[in-house]
């Protein structure tokens, strides 16, 4: 196969979600002897771009989204070697720590946040669910997190996001926190000190990025 | 408005006329061999030692490591066949029981909410215990409400470690009908409320024979269950609590996208628990509940009110009557942020279907955005539009009183029948409505064009002022002080 179908081919895995292909597509492309990092500029990437506008005109949906983001993190696996090897490192966003709380063990609102902030090209570390505060602590501190993202689902769990906050701030952490889910508000997030909070997915991805600073862009 | 408040009118117990299949006897069955070839061949999470233990015993495969137990078919249906076919929920006010004999529909409050908008004037604030008290208390007034489901809303002022207990005792004092919390989700806090339940009516065997509270437990869709959760139902169960299992599958996302798919995951997910249940404790009563949906494509949110609910809801009532079980159907909770077009909308068709395919408990009334909001105005908004489907349910009487050959006969041709004996014997038959307008333009007018909304405003306010519930004895309220305290030193570490 030539460059152009290979990337033809890369384009398609991403914008159809074809999540279990993405990986052989991007070992093809490197056996072929194409740069890595003009994989997913031209390829993944650049159909992941035309899916986000497409879901934001309202001709795809999200879980659309969610297997183009997938198919993206697939690709990522096997480049990923082969771009730290040629020194070149992909400049993400910035990188977020996300977890349920303990108590909890709801994790589909989460995992979506998770696939669409990875997608806008943030690193995103998902501890998981029921994960105790000290975890939270640890690991962020550990990873030089930029953000680290609770999500709680009960009424009863969502007093651990402020024992999460509480705990980050008294360490003394330069990590954003923002926090998610059912029952949490923006009266919530205010007062239990949270640097933002998110009503839905998308919503996420636009408060992480400026949470890092980037302004909204095309 | 000056007059007074009406008095208030024993509960309504429909028993629908109408009936509507959604699904054929042969899609029926086709779910039910999904389900079961499901529950045998991929399993189910148990994250409970003791429920595991169980299942392993009765024969089931259980994999120790992952928490997950298959369930062989022949083990499933010997199980579901020791549920009992009718049971009571028992009432602090004896005459407010309801029996559950797959005749009749009840309607309950929905929940659990966070927030409440003020009676007056509206604004939205986070909910508090009082708003559990005084939620119940309007329930407890209007006669379309059978039973309090919830609560309504979490009481945030109380410690969490305690605040199902907080809860059960504010629904308590507020109505003296059936109370059904969806928060007792651990075996500890399971054996508190039990303990309420005894100060209130005595004794172990009036318990089992009146259980004013039941649970309902939700799953961790698709194919989970909670360990907590599990552990409580199995508290229930042994004291003859009736315990529900409510799975609320997500289309494209906790479910399959095809909504045949989702009643075999909605099948799962209620009958696994069943399951576990009548192992431990054959014959506790127990019932299906659902509110199975498809996720909102652009948010991933949860939909309150989409045609596919209309048609999972009404799917399933029949794959429960197949099974011979009661169903719980999650109905209303609209998602609308306000008492409008949309709320009406989602929320008269949400309550027809499961209504008309014969649900026994419908949850329920008074909530806006998906569920998180309480509006007394929509709780009493829900129970008129509840009235009207009720009174279409019920369907038309024929016989020979009703067609009334005689009486036309007299009144003869171009008559009326006004004042006709017959007349008289029958018109209280028809609907009459509490809150929707009907008054003519110019009354309207001059009245500040007041519409629904600020007639449920009005009621709210004189029921709030003036109804009180049937009383709790001091005694036993100096007994649920001694349990929350009990509670407090037990599950929050207080002195």
């Amino acid at each position: 196969m030539d460059r152009g179908s290979l990337l033809e081919e890369m384009y398609r895995v991403v914008y159809e979600g074809e999540v279990h292909r993405a990986a052989a597509v991007a070992e093809r492309a490197l056996e072929a002897g194409l740069d890595p990092l003009e994989c997913l500029d031209l390829g993944f990437m650049k159909a992941l771009q035309q899916v986000g506008v497409e879901f934001g005109t309202g001709e795809k949906f999200l879980p659309e989204l969610v297997a183009a983001a997938e198919a993206v993190q697939r690709a990522l696996q096997v480049l990923e070697p082969r771009l730290a090897a040629l020194r070149s490192r992909r400049q993400a966003l910035g990188r977020v720590v996300l977890g349920t709380v303990e108590g909890d063990i709801h994790e589909i609102g989460k995992r979506i946040v998770g696939s669409l902030l990875g997608a806008a090209g943030f690193e995103v570390v998902d501890l998981g669910v029921d994960v105790p505060a000290g975890t939270f602590l640890e690991r962020a501190r550990e990873l030089q997190a930029d953000i680290l993202g609770l999500s709680a689902l009960l009424t009863t769990t969502m007093e651990r996001q402020r024992e999460v906050i509480a705990r980050v701030r008294q360490a003394g952490l330069p990590v954003r926190v923002m926090v998610g889910g059912a029952p949490v508000t923006a009266s919530w997030a205010e007062e239990i000190g949270a640097d933002g909070y998110a009503e839905d997915a998308t919503a996420a991805v636009e408060l992480a990025r400026r949470l890092v600073g980037v302004e909204r862009c095309g | 408005m000056a007059d007074r408040l009406p008095p208030r009118r024993p509960v309504r117990r429909l028993r629908p006329g109408l009936s509507l299949e959604i699904l054929s006897p042969d899609a029926v069955r086709a779910v039910h061999q999904a389900a079961l070839e499901v529950m045998a061949r991929t399993g189910v999470r148990f994250p409970s030692a003791r429920a595991l233990a169980i299942l392993a015993d009765a024969g089931c495969r259980v994999d120790f490591e992952r928490q997950i137990a298959c369930i062989p078919p022949d083990v499933a249906m010997k199980a579901i066949s020791c549920a009992p076919r009718r049971f009571v929920l028992g009432a602090r006010d004896p005459a407010d029981n309801l029996e559950l004999d797959g005749e009749h529909c009840y309607l309950s409050t929905d929940g659990c909410g966070i927030e409440v908008y003020e009676l007056a004037g509206g604004e939205r604030r986070r909910s508090t215990r009082d708003d559990v008290y005084r939620s119940a208390l309007v329930a407890d007034y209007l006669d379309a409400i059978a039973f309090y489901w919830g609560p309504t809303v979490s009481a945030q002022d109380t410690p969490a470690a305690t605040r199902p207990l907080h809860e059960l005792e504010a629904a308590f004092l507020g109505t003296s009908k059936h109370v059904q919390p969806e928060t007792i989700i651990s075996a500890p806090i399971a054996r508190y409320c039990v303990e309420m339940a005894l100060a209130e009516v005595g004794s172990l065997e009036e318990l089992r024979r009146r259980p004013i509270f039941s649970v309902m437990q939700c799953a961790l869709d698709p194919l989970g269950q909670d360990g907590g959760s599990l552990e409580a139902a199995l508290v229930a169960a042994e004291h003859g609590i009736p315990t529900g299992f409510m799975p609320m599958p997500m289309s494209c996302a906790t479910a399959p996208a095809t909504l045949a798919g989702n009643l075999v995951v909605t099948t799962v997910d209620a009958l696994a628990p069943l399951v576990l249940v009548q192992l431990a404790y054959p014959g506790a009563p127990v019932f299906f509940a659902a509110a199975p949906t498809v996720m909102d494509l652009r948010t991933g949110g949860y939909t309150g009110g989409s045609p596919e609910d209309y048609l999972l809801g009404g799917a399933f009532n029949q794959i429960c009557r197949f099974y011979g079980l009661p169903l719980s159907m999650g109905a209303m909770a609209t998602g609308a942020k306000l008492p409008d077009w949309q709320a009406a909308l989602d929320n008269t068709l949400s309550t027809l279907m499961p209504v008309l395919t014969g649900t026994a408990m419908l949850t329920g009334a008074g909530m806006l955005n998906g569920s998180k909001i309480f509006s007394y105005q929509q709780l009493i908004m829900d129970a008129e539009i509840y009235s009207v489907v009720a009174k279409v349910a019920e369907g038309i009487r024929v016989d020979a009183e009703t067609l009334a050959t005689e009486v036309i006969h007299e009144v003869g041709v171009g008559g009326n029948y006004l004042s006709h004996p017959h007349t008289l014997r029958w018109l209280r038959e028809i609907w009459r409505p509490t809150v929707v307008d009907r008054s003519p333009y110019d009354a309207w007018e001059k009245a500040g064009r007041r519409g629904a909304y600020e007639a449920a405003t009005d009621l709210a306010a004189k029921i709030l002022a003036e109804h009180r519930p049937r009383e709790v004895d001091p005694g036993v309220r100096r007994e649920w002080k001694r349990i929350l305290a009990a509670a407090a030193r037990e599950l929050e570490g207080t002195p």
